[in-house]
C-alpha cells in the first residue's frame, strides 16, 4: 500500500517526522553506496517531503496517471533524496534503496526516467528541469488538465543561463500551475556561491523576471506548507520559492560544509548521524 | 538569410515543360507541418525567434495555441520541447541547424536522447548553401553531433518531395528524430512513386564499378555524376542515404559487394556525416575502397550557394573525378 492512498498530510508533526524517516533513507543509501551527494540532499529534504506529501497528487502504483502533479529534481545529484521519498511513498520497496549506483539498478546515481518510473526526466546536467517544467506546464494547460509542476533547483545552479532563460519563458506564458524552489543552501561545489559567482539578490532576480517570490526558511515546515499554499493560490505568474537551507541540515558535521557536497558518510558517522537526526 | 515579408512568391510549381520547380526543403517543411497540424491536435511546434526563416510562421499563424517561440533561447527551446513531448504533444522544435545542435547539445543529450522524449529537432539552414551569413551559420558538423547520440534517427532528405514524406513519417515515429534541412531551393530528385521509410535507402541503381552513397542536396549531384559517368563506360550506381541513422545496412552492404569502389557525397564535413558512418560499417563488415565527398576539415565562408558548392568541391563533376580517379 502507498502512501498516496493515505491521501494528503498538512500535519506540521506529522511531516517532520517524514523528513527524519527520509534524512535517514538518505544518509543509509549514502553509506551503503560509498559515493553520492550528501550535503544537497539533506538540505531539500524538508522542501521535497512538504511538496510531495502535502501537495502532490500522485499515485504510486500508476506513476504515469495523467492527473498526477509533476516533480523534477533539476539539481539531479539530489537524487537520493527524490529516492527515499518516492520509496517512502511506495513507488519500490525499500530495499531497492541499497542498490543506489550500482549496474542494474534503477537507482542511478542522477535521476534516469528510463529506469525508474515516477521520474518524469532524467536530470543531473544542472540548470535543465525549469524548461522541461515548463514544457510540461504547457502540454498540460493545453490538455486543460489542471496538474500542477514542481520543480527544485540549487542555488548554484541558477548559475547557468538556461535557468534564465527558462524563467523568462515561465512569465512570458504565465505559467501558475508552476512552482519553482530554489534551494539556497550558499554552497556549491568549489566554495560559498558568493565568493563562486554572486547570484545575490536572488529573490530580485526572479522578481525581476516576473515571478511571485516568496522568500522562506527552507527548514521550517510551517513555513514551507504556507509558501505552498501561497504558490497555488497565485495566479497569472508562476512562484518562485526561496528557501533558505543549510547544506547538510541535520547532521552537525555535515552541516555547512563545503567538502561534504559530494562525500558520503562512512560507518561510524552513519551511527552518530542517525543519532542526532532521531534525536533532533 | 534576408527573409522579407511578402517576397516569398506562390507562383505554380511546374515550369512550361511540365518539369516541377526546384523548391527549398525548409518550404516543404512548411508546408507539411501545416497539414499536420490540420490532421493532427497533438502536434506542437517551437520556434527560436527563426519561424518566418523555418518556415513554421505557417504553422504559428494558423494554430497560434499550439506554437511557442521561446526566444532567442536555443536551449530552453530543446528542454520545453522534451517537457511538451512528456506530456503526450509530439512537438517539433525548428531553428538554424548550428544554433539547434551545438548550442542545446547537452539539451538534446539529457532532456531528449537520454530521456527518450518524443521530440521531432528539424533544422534548417544546413551546410554551406545558407550562403552569405558565412561560416557562423553554416553547420558542417551538425550531422556528427547527432549521430554520436544513442537514441537518435537522423534524417537528411534530398529534395522536397522526400522532405514532405520524412516529415509525416517522423510524426508518426515514437522517438528523438533530427531532420536536416536546407535554405536553398534544391531540384526534385526522387521519383514520382518513392516512398519514404526511416531507415531504408532508395537505390537509383546499382553499379558494377562504383556505388555513390549520398543525402540531402548532393543525391542530385550523384545522379549526374553517374550520368557522366555511363558516357565514360563507368558503370556507377547511385544511393540515396537519406536515413543517416539507422544507416540501411542491408544496402550498403549489397552495393559494397556489387562494386569495387564507394564514394560517398554529403554537404557536411567528411567528419562523422555519412561518408564516416558508411567507412565505420564498410571496414567492419565488407573493406574495400571508400573515398569521401564533402567539405574537408575546414569552416564555410560567405558567397553565393552555387559558388560555394563549387568552390568545395560539392558537385557532380567533383564527384565523378572521384570515382574516376579511385577506380
Ligand atoms: C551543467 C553541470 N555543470 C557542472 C556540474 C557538476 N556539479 C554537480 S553539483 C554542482 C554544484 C551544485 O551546486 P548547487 O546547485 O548549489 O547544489 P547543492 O548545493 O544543492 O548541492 C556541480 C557544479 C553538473 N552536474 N552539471
Ligand atoms: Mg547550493
Amino acid at each position: 500500500m502507498s502512501l498516496a492512498t493515505k491521501g494528503k498530510i498538512t500535519n506540521v508533526q506529522e511531516l517532520m517526522a517524514l523528513s527524519k524517516k527520509v534524512r535517514g533513507s538518505i544518509l543509509q543509501m549514502l553509506t551503503k553506496s560509498g559515493s553520492g551527494h550528501t550535503g544537497g540532499s539533506l538540505s531539500a529534504a524538508d522542501i521535497a517531503v512538504a511538496i510531495y506529501f502535502s501537495k502532490m497528487n500522485y499515485n504510486a502504483d500508476n506513476p504515469s496517471m495523467p492527473e498526477r502533479d509533476r516533480f523534477i529534481m533539476s539539481k539531479g545529484h539530489a537524487a537520493p533524496l527524490v529516492y527515499a521519498i518516492m520509496a517512502e511513498a511506495g513507488y519500490f520497496h525499500t530495499d531497492t534503496m541499497n542498490t543506489l549506483r550500482t549496474i542494474e539498478s534503477p537507482l542511478q546515481g542522477h535521476p534516469c526516467c528510463q529506469k525508474l518510473p515516477g521520474i518524469e526526466v532524467s536530470t543531473g546536467s544542472l540548470g535543465q528541469g525549469l524548461s522541461v517544467a515548463n514544457g510540461m506546464a504547457l502540454g498540460l494547460r493545453l490538455d486543460k488538465n489542471p496538474a500542477r509542476v514542481f520543480c527544485i533547483m540549487g542555488d548554484g545552479e541558477i548559475q547557468e543561463g538556461q535557468v534564465w532563460e527558462a524563467a523568462m519563458t515561465s512569465a512570458h506564458y504565465g505559467i501558475d500551475s508552476l512552482c519553482a524552489v530554489v534551494d539556497c543552501n550558499g554552497l556549491q561545489i568549489d566554495g560559498p556561491v558568493e565568493k563562486v559567482m554572486n547570484i545575490n539578490p536572488v529573490g530580485d532576480k526572479w522578481r525581476a523576471f516576473g515571478w511571485h517570490v516568496i522568500e522562506i526558511d527552507g527548514h521550517d515546515m510551517q513555513q514551507i506548507l504556507s509558501a505552498l499554499d501561497e504558490a497555488e493560490k497565485t495566479k497569472g505568474k508562476p512562484t518562485a520559492i526561496i528557501a533558505n537551507t543549510t547544506k547538510g541540515k541535520g547532521v552537525s558535521f555535515f552541516e555547512n560544509k563545503v567538502e561534504y557536497h559530494g562525500v558520503t558518510p562512512s560507518e561510524e558517522q552513519l551511527v552518530k548521524a542517525l543519532e542526532e537526526i532521531n534525536n533532533g | 538569410m534576408g527573409e522579407r515579408p511578402g517576397t516569398e512568391q506562390i507562383d505554380e510549381t511546374t515550369d512550361a515543360s511540365g518539369v516541377k520547380k526546384p523548391k527549398a526543403t525548409r518550404d516543404a517543411y512548411g508546408d507539411t507541418l501545416l497539414e499536420l497540424g490540420k490532421e493532427r491536435e497533438d502536434i506542437v511546434t517551437l520556434d527560436a525567434d527563426l519561424s518566418g526563416s523555418t518556415k513554421t510562421a505557417k504553422f504559428a499563424k494558423a494554430f497560434p495555441d499550439r506554437f511557442f517561440n521561446i526566444g532567442i533561447a536555443e536551449q530552453d527551446m530543446v528542454g520545453t520541447a522534451a517537457g511538451l513531448a512528456l506530456t503526450g504533444k509530439v512537438p517539433f522544435a525548428s531553428t538554424f541547424a548550428v544554433f539547434e545542435t551545438g548550442r542545446a547539445w547537452d539539451q538534446i543529450r539529457l532532456t531528449v536522447c537520454y530521456s527518450n522524449t518524443n521530440v521531432k529537432l528539424v533544422a534548417t539552414h544546413s551546410g554551406i548553401t545558407v550562403g552569405e551569413d558565412g561560416a557562423s551559420h553554416q553547420a558542417l558538423e551538425d550531422v556528427a553531433l547527432m549521430r554520436a547520440l544513442p537514441n537518435m534517427t537522423v534524417i537528411v532528405p534530398s529534395d522536397a518531395a522526400e522532405t514532405s514524406l520524412a516529415i509525416r513519417a517522423v510524426a508518426d515515429f515514437l522517438g528523438p528524430v533530427y531532420v536536416r534541412l536546407g535554405r536553398a531551393k534544391v531540384p526534385y530528385v526522387m521519383p514520382d512513386n518513392y516512398e519514404f521509410k526511416i531507415g531504408k535507402a532508395h537505390v537509383f541503381s546499382t553499379g558494377k564499378d562504383a556505388n555513390i552513397i549520398a543525402n540531402g542536396l548532393m543525391v542530385d549531384m550523384a545522379v549526374r555524376a553517374a550520368e557522366m559517368l555511363k558516357l565514360e563506360g563507368i558503370d556507377c550506381g547511385v544511393i540515396n542515404m537519406s536515413t543517416v541513422k539507422p544507416l540501411d545496412e542491408v544496402a550498403l552492404l549489397a552495393a559494397a559487394k556489387a562494386s569495387k569502389i564507394l564514394v560517398t557525397a554529403e554537404e557536411h564535413s567528411i567528419i562523422g556525416g555519412l561518408g564516416s558512418a558508411v567507412c565505420e560499417f564498410i571496414s567492419e563488415h565488407s573493406p574495400m575502397p571508400v573515398k569521401r565527398v564533402g567539405v574537408l576539415d575546414t569552416f564555410g565562408c560567405s558567397g553565393d550557394p552555387d559558388e560555394l558548392l563549387k568552390f568545395h568541391g560539392l558537385t557532380a563533376e567533383n564527384i565523378a573525378t572521384t570515382v574516376r580517379n579511385a577506380l
